[in-house]
């Protein structure tokens, strides 16, 4: 494969492959807890946060998590019991995104040697671009976000499954709440860098939904949708390197689509009544 | 922006000066229905908890301005064919329950997106970059589009009075409301199919990113306010119309974008919405107006 041979396509690779298994990690849990909401606002505050973080000057990432994190604990606040309210998270996110439209017209006005197309590959992404430093701390960072859902996998499970019998039980309900929101925020802003702020939302949904379709159990389904979410990214990888003119972020979004409509095709194993 | 106009201290002769701008007549008219249409609507959005929905039915503007502008159609047909697209699909595969559900819409719009990304780097050359289509802009709306606007937002506004009685019995109550012979799914798919068409209409003015702002913050505003369903509704319309128009003198006056100045008005009403229900429930010895249920 002479793709392989290639340093960009490497870190991308890399990058990728623990970005996704991060993704379809906490994707599980948020299509659980129906939470995807969250992370479709997370997403555009991952744009602001970036955007206000070129404007003033530091580095892009750092403006990433803090903002992703920062809100999504705000939301946590916002809420009952750690879970947000839709319409407050939707009056919210719209207010951080013209927050964004602000940031980016203040960006491309101040600053000369401003880079015109930043804020497009902030939205959709430019996977193919990262350096390997960057390539190896969005790795490890996501490699982190990994070890710490498997760590709250069992006691979140419970919490999301039936909370009232959580809490009685005494699982720290809140403080999973927070804590799952906040690494949901560091995901959002992991996978930022390599789909974009517009498209993580896939990578977050798709995976565990067609996970959540295909098995009832929940720790298959977990494997699944991190196998699904990896599978996806490298196959988006692949095809966009065969094929130059498709953008890496649209590969992956579109075999992450592709594969989640398969899974309506095929009949589930037990219909579930509710 | 050319005119670097100066805000002095009498209002009449710069509101006169402002207004000699064509565009910006335009403008404060496009803006207006917009914000009513946005916000009638909208009140619905918040009643019936589909933010999500209307979320993604609005971002998929996006693609579908950028698919017409590859077709080399114009881009107020693709805003429209695929924003009601997009509300028929989630329409339609609505009811598979709460987790699916989000799922699903969370894939379409991610997915719809990522189609835009793509007619956008297949096309490069002349389309000014997806920002635009993203955040708006007021610069250029002609009368024709004004016309255009004018006609959808009667309809959409049309069919909403219409179906207006049912639709809030089922949404405040949709299982009372089926057991009544109230037409539940039918109402529900008309109504994400009105939503498309609003969006699609708002989109072309603040940019398919923030329509939602003028559906949600001041419907929830108003909601948050006055839980009788005909003041709120007014108050929503009312919210959005001052804040459009309080952006667009904002956004006349200083270099930056429509789209921060209406969602910051339209937020701080929000926050001060809240405060004003905060101190209501702590002074004590007054029935709350809260909505029952």
């Amino acid at each position: 494969m002479t793709a392989l041979s290639q340093p960009f396509f490497q870190h991308a690779l890399l990058a990728g492959t623990l970005i996704a298994a991060a993704c379809g990690m906490v994707g599980y849990f948020l299509v659980l807890r129906a939470q995807v909401f969250t992370a479709d606002a997370l997403s555009h505050v991952a744009f602001t946060g970036a955007m206000a973080a070129l404007a003033i000057g530091y580095d892009l990432r750092l403006g990433l998590f803090a903002a992703t994190i920062a809100i999504a604990l705000l939301f946590g606040a916002l809420g009952r019991r750690a879970r947000p309210d839709d319409v407050v998270i939707g009056s919210v996110f719209s207010w951080v995104l013209g927050l964004g439209a602000f940031f980016v017209t203040l960006y491309t006005t101040s600053r000369s040697t401003a880079d015109g197309t930043a804020g497009v590959s902030v939205l959709f992404g430019s996977v193919f671009g990262m350096s390997a430093g960057h390539a190896a701390t969005a790795a490890l960072l996501a490699g982190g976000v990994c070890v710490l859902m498997l760590i709250a996998a069992r006691p979140l499970l419970f919490a999301t499954v039936d909370e009232a019998v959580a809490a009685a039980r005494g699982v720290p309900v809140r403080l999973l709440g927070y804590g799952f929101l906040a690494v949901a925020g560091a995901s959002a802003a992991e996978a930022t860098q390599a789909v974009g702020s517009l498209l993580l939302l896939g990578l977050l949904a798709a995976p565990a939904g067609a996970a959540i379709r295909l098995t009832d159990r929940p720790y298959r389904a977990l494997a699944l949708s991190v196998g699904l979410a990896v599978t996806e990214v490298w196959t988006g990888l692949f095809t966009s390197y065969a094929v130059p003119k498709m953008p890496p972020s649209f590969a992956i979004m579109a075999t992450a689509t592709a594969v989640y409509a398969a899974t309506f095709l095929i009949r589930r194993p037990v219909p579930r009544t509710s | 922006m050319s005119a670097d106009p100066l805000w002095s201290w009498n209002l009449v002769g710069d509101v006169r000066q402002m207004w000699s701008y064509p565009f910006m007549v335009n403008a404060f008219r496009a803006g207006a229905i917009v914000a009513v249409v946005s916000a009638a609507v909208g009140w619905f959005v918040v009643l019936r908890r589909q933010t999500f929905a209307a979320h993604t039915v609005s971002a998929v503007a996006f693609p579908g301005a950028a698919g017409a502008v590859l077709l080399g159609v114009g881009a107020v047909s693709g805003y429209f064919t695929l924003c009601v697209t997009a509300a028929l699909v989630i329409a339609a595969l609505r009811g598979t329950g709460d987790r699916e559900e989000s799922a699903l819409t969370g894939t379409v719009q991610a997915f719809l997106l990522a189609c835009g990304y793509l007619f956008t780097a297949l096309y490069k050359g002349l389309l000014e970059g997806p920002q635009t289509i993203l955040f708006g802009t007021f610069l250029g709306i002609t009368t024709t589009q004004v016309t255009v606007l004018l006609g959808v937002g009667i309809a959409v506004l049309a069919v909403l009075a219409l179906i207006g009685r049912p639709l809030l019995f089922a949404s405040v109550d949709p299982r009372v409301a089926a057991a009544r012979g109230v037409p539940v799914r039918a109402l529900s798919v008309v109504f994400l199919v009105l939503l498309g068409a609003a969006t699609a209409e708002a989109s072309q003015i603040t940019g398919t990113l923030l329509v939602f702002a003028l559906m949600v913050i001041p419907a929830a505003t108003a909601q948050t306010l006055t839980a009788r369903p005909a003041a709120s509704l007014l108050l929503a319309v009312a919210l959005a119309l001052a804040a459009t128009w309080a952006g667009l003198i904002a956004a006349y006056c200083s270099p930056y974008p429509l789209g921060f100045f209406v969602t910051s008005f339209a937020f701080t009403g929000y926050v001060l919405a809240l405060g004003v229900r905060v101190l209501r429930t702590a002074v004590p010895g007054r029935p709350v107006g809260e909505v029952a249920s």
